[in-house]
C-alpha cells in the first residue's frame, strides 16, 4: 500500500481518532493545535486554535459536529467542528490527558494529571446540547489512583468508566456512585505504565497497552484477562480492528533503532497480530519515531499511525490484507 | 484528384495541402479512458508555432487512492470550507503526500532468513541467486541440484555421511546472503558450499586453506584480491574487512584456495609483492606448523 503522509504537526503526535463515519481524522499533537483531516485522501480540512499547551487528547460526537479536546494548559475544550470555533472551556487545576463522549454525547470523562497538591482524578462533566447552556460543573469527581491516569472510557451503555494509568492496574468504576467495581488482577496485569486503551466496536472486551512491551485483552463486564500481546518495544497505542479480528500495537524507543539502512522510510512499525491466535502477523514500517498513536477507520480498511517525528500516515489496505491466513 | 468533401474519412494526408479550407480544422480530442492499470491516454491535435498539426499524447495514471463511499454527512462535509491555518492552503500544498515507497505488511519472517538479500548480485554470483537450485544437494547420492536428502530416491541404500547442517532451508537462504556483497558474515559451516563429497572434511579443509593477506591499499576490494590470487589456483572465498562507516578497506582480508598448495604458493609468491604502492604481508591465517 502507499501510506498518505501528513505532516501538519510540527511535534509528536499524541493521539488520532476517527469519526463515527470515518471520512474525518483529528489529529492531536503536542504543538497545541489540533488538526482534522479528510480521511480518505489526507487533505487537511482545518485546525482548530486556542490551546496553550500540548493537546493531549479529543474525542468527537457521533454527529460530528462538536469535538472535545484535552490539553496541558489545564483546560478542555468543546469546538464547532466544522467552523473551528471554540464552544466552552472547562477550567482544570492541572493538565488533562483523556477525553471522552459517552454514548449519546451528552456526558464526557475527562482524567486529569497530579498536579502539585492535587492527585490525578477522573472528571465526568455534563455536555449540554446547546453550548450556551454549558457550566462548569461535575458531574462526579473519582479520585484514587495513583500516578496519572492516562485513558479513561465508557464502559457499555456508560454504567462503568474503566480508567488505566501509571500504577498499571485497571479499574471500573460505577459511573453514577464512583464506587470503585472491579480492579485488575496484579499477578496477571501489567507491570508497568499504562499507555493506552481500546475498547472493541461493539465494547464487550477493550484492549490495554503498556510500557511493559505488552498488550492485554480483557472483558469488560469481569475484567478477566483474555489474551496477551508481547513485543519488542514499549507500547505507546493500541487499536482493535473493527472488520477483522486484528490488533496493531505501537509503539518504540529511540535508541533501540540505530542501524544503517538504505530505506527512506524509518524503521518504527506498527505491528499487527492475530486477536485470538496471538500471532503476529506482521508489521508497517514507515515512521522515523516511536508510534505514538493509531486508529482504524470504523469501516477497518483503512488506519493511521502518528509518531514521534510529527507525521500522520494514512494507510488504505492493499485487497491481500483481507486474505490473511495464519 | 478530387477529393470527396462529403466522407472526410477517405481523406489522404498526403492530398491535403491542396485543400486549403480544411486545413483549420483539427480531429477531435480523443479520451482513451483509464483501463485496468489505471492509464489514461488524452490525443489532442493543435498547430504549433510553425503551422504544423501536431499530434500531442499525454499519458497520465490514474490511481484510485481509496474507495470511500461516503454517507450524504460525509459527502456534506467534503464542501466545508477549510478554517483555522489551512484557510490560504490550496490543493497542492505539500503538506499531504503520498508516499514515494511502497511500504508493506510485512509478514514476520523465521530467524535466519534475509529475503532483502536474495537479489542477484552477478559476477559470479548470480549462480547464488538462481533459486538455490544450484545448493540443492542431497547428502545419501551426493547429487548436487536435483533433490534434498529427505527426497533422495536413493534413500536406503546409504545412510547420510553427518548432520552437521541445521537447516537445509537456513543454509539455502543464508547462502544468498554472503552471495549479496559479503553484508553478513555467516560462518562457512552455514552456507550450502557447492563441494561436499566427503562432508565436512572439505569445508573445514578450506578454511585450514585460509590466507591472511594486510596491508592492503584504502581502496582494495574483494575483486582485486580475487583476481591477484586467482592464478595460484581455485579461489572459493574472498573477503576484505570494511570499515561501515567510511567504506574504505581497514586494510586486511581473507581468500580461501581450494587446495593447500596453492594457498602455499600463493605465499610464497605473493608476501612482499608490491601492490598499489604497498607492500602486501601475505600468510597463513592462523598460525601453522607445517
Amino acid at each position: 500500500m502507499r501510506p498518505i503522509l501528513m505532516k501538519g504537526h510540527e511535534r509528536p503526535l499524541t493521539f488520532l481518532k476517527y469519526n463515527r463515519d470515518g471520512d474525518l481524522l483529528f489529529s492531536c499533537a503536542k504543538d497545541h493545535t489540533p488538526t482534522v483531516w479528510f480521511a480518505d485522501n489526507g487533505e487537511r480540512l482545518g485546525t482548530y486554535r486556542g490551546h496553550n499547551g500540548a493537546v493531549w487528547t479529543c474525542d468527537v460526537s457521533r454527529d460530528s459536529m462538536r469535538l472535545i479536546t484535552g490539553s496541558a494548559d489545564q483546560t478542555v475544550k468543546l469546538w464547532n467542528v466544522q467552523k473551528g470555533t471554540q464552544l466552552y472551556t472547562f477550567n482544570f487545576g492541572s493538565p488533562a490527558r483523556s477525553v471522552e463522549f459517552a454514548i449519546g454525547d451528552k456526558l464526557a470523562v475527562i482524567t486529569t494529571d497530579p498536579f502539585m497538591e492535587l492527585t490525578s482524578a477522573i472528571h465526568v462533566k455534563r455536555i449540554a446540547g446547546d453550548s450556551t447552556e454549558q457550566t462548569e460543573e461535575s458531574v462526579l469527581v473519582i479520585k484514587g489512583p495513583q500516578g496519572r491516569i492516562n485513558r479513561a472510557v465508557w464502559g457499555p451503555l456508560n454504567r462503568t468508566i474503566i480508567s488505566a494509568g501509571e500504577d498499571a492496574v485497571i479499574r471500573i468504576w460505577d459511573s453514577e456512585t464512583g464506587k470503585l467495581l472491579k480492579e485488575s488482577d496484579k499477578e496477571s496485569g501489567h507491570k508497568k505504565t499504562i499507555t493506552s486503551l481500546t475498547k472493541a466496536a461493539d465494547g464487550s472486551h477493550f484492549l490495554s497497552g503498556s510500557l511493559d512491551k505488552s498488550a492485554k485483552l480483557w472483558d469488560t463486564r469481569t475484567l478477566t484477562l483474555i489474551k496477551t500481546y508481547s513485543t519488542e518495544r514499549p507500547v505507546n497505542a493500541v487499536a482493535m480492528s473493527p472488520l477483522l479480528d486484528h490488533v496493531v500495537l505501537g509503539g518504540g524507543q529511540d535508541a533501540s533503532a540505530v542501524t544503517t539502512t538504505d530505506h527512506r522510510a524509518g524503521k518504527f512499525e506498527a505491528k499487527f497480530y492475530e486477536k485470538i491466535l496471538q500471532e503476529e502477523i506482521g508489521g508497517v514500517k514507515g515512521h522515523f519515531g516511536p508510534i505514538n498513536a493509531l486508529a482504524f477507520n470504523p469501516d477497518g480498511k483503512s488506519f493511521s499511525s502518528g509518531g514521534e517525528d510529527g507525521y500522520v500516515r494514512l494507510h488504505h489496505f492493499d485487497p491481500d490484507y483481507f486474505n490473511i491466513k495464519i | 484528384m478530387a477529393i470527396d468533401k462529403n466522407e472526410p474519412s477517405k481523406l489522404r494526408w498526403g492530398e491535403l495541402e491542396e485543400d486549403d479550407d480544411l486545413d483549420f480544422l483539427l480531429p477531435p480530442k480523443e479520451v482513451i479512458g483509464p483501463d485496468e492499470n489505471g492509464i489514461k491516454k488524452v490525443i489532442e491535435y493543435r498547430f504549433n508555432d510553425e503551422g504544423n498539426k501536431v499530434k500531442i499524447t499525454t499519458t497520465t495514471r490514474v490511481r484510485k487512492l481509496a474507495k470511500a463511499r461516503l454517507s450524504k454527512r460525509a459527502l456534506e462535509r467534503r464542501n466545508w470550507d477549510k478554517f483555522g491555518d489551512a484557510v490560504r492552503e490550496d490543493v497542492g500544498s505539500r503538506l499531504t503526500m503520498v508516499s514515494t515507497e511502497e511500504i508493506l505488511l510485512e509478514r514476520p519472517r523465521a530467524p535466519g532468513t534475509k529475503p532483502e538479500e536474495a537479489k542477484a548480485s552477478g559476477d559470479g554470483l548470480a549462480q547464488l541467486s538462481k533459486g538455490g537450485a544450484v545448493l540443492m544437494v542431497c547428502r545419501t547420492c551426493g547429487k548436487k541440484g536435483d533433490h534434498w536428502t529427505s527426497k533422495c530416491p536413493y534413500k536406503d541404500l546409504a545412510a547420510p555421511v553427518e548432520s552437521f547442517v541445521d537447516k537445509p532451508a537456513a543454509a539455502e537462504t543464508s547462502a544468498a546472503a554472503p552471495g549479496a556483497g559479503k553484508g553478513a558474515y555467516v560462518p562457512p559451516s552455514m552456507r550450502a558450499n557447492a563441494e561436499r563429497t566427503t562432508g565436512s572434511d572439505m569445508r573445514r579443509r578450506n578454511d585450514e586453506n585460509s590466507v591472511r593477506v594486510t596491508n592492503l591499499s584504502e581502496d582494495t576490494r574483494e575483486a582485486d584480491l580475487h583476481e591477484l590470487f586467482r592464478s595460484f589456483g581455485a579461489v572459493t572465498r574472498v573477503y576484505v574487512a570494511m570499515d561501515q562507516k567510511t567504506g574504505t578497506s581497514r586494510g586486511f582480508g581473507f581468500v580461501n584456495f581450494v587446495n593447500r598448495e596453492d594457498a602455499q604458493r600463493a605465499i610464497n609468491k605473493l608476501n612482499g609483492y608490491g601492490y598499489d604502492n604497498l607492500i602486501l604481508r601475505v600468510e597463513w591465517a592462523t598460525p601453522r606448523t607445517n
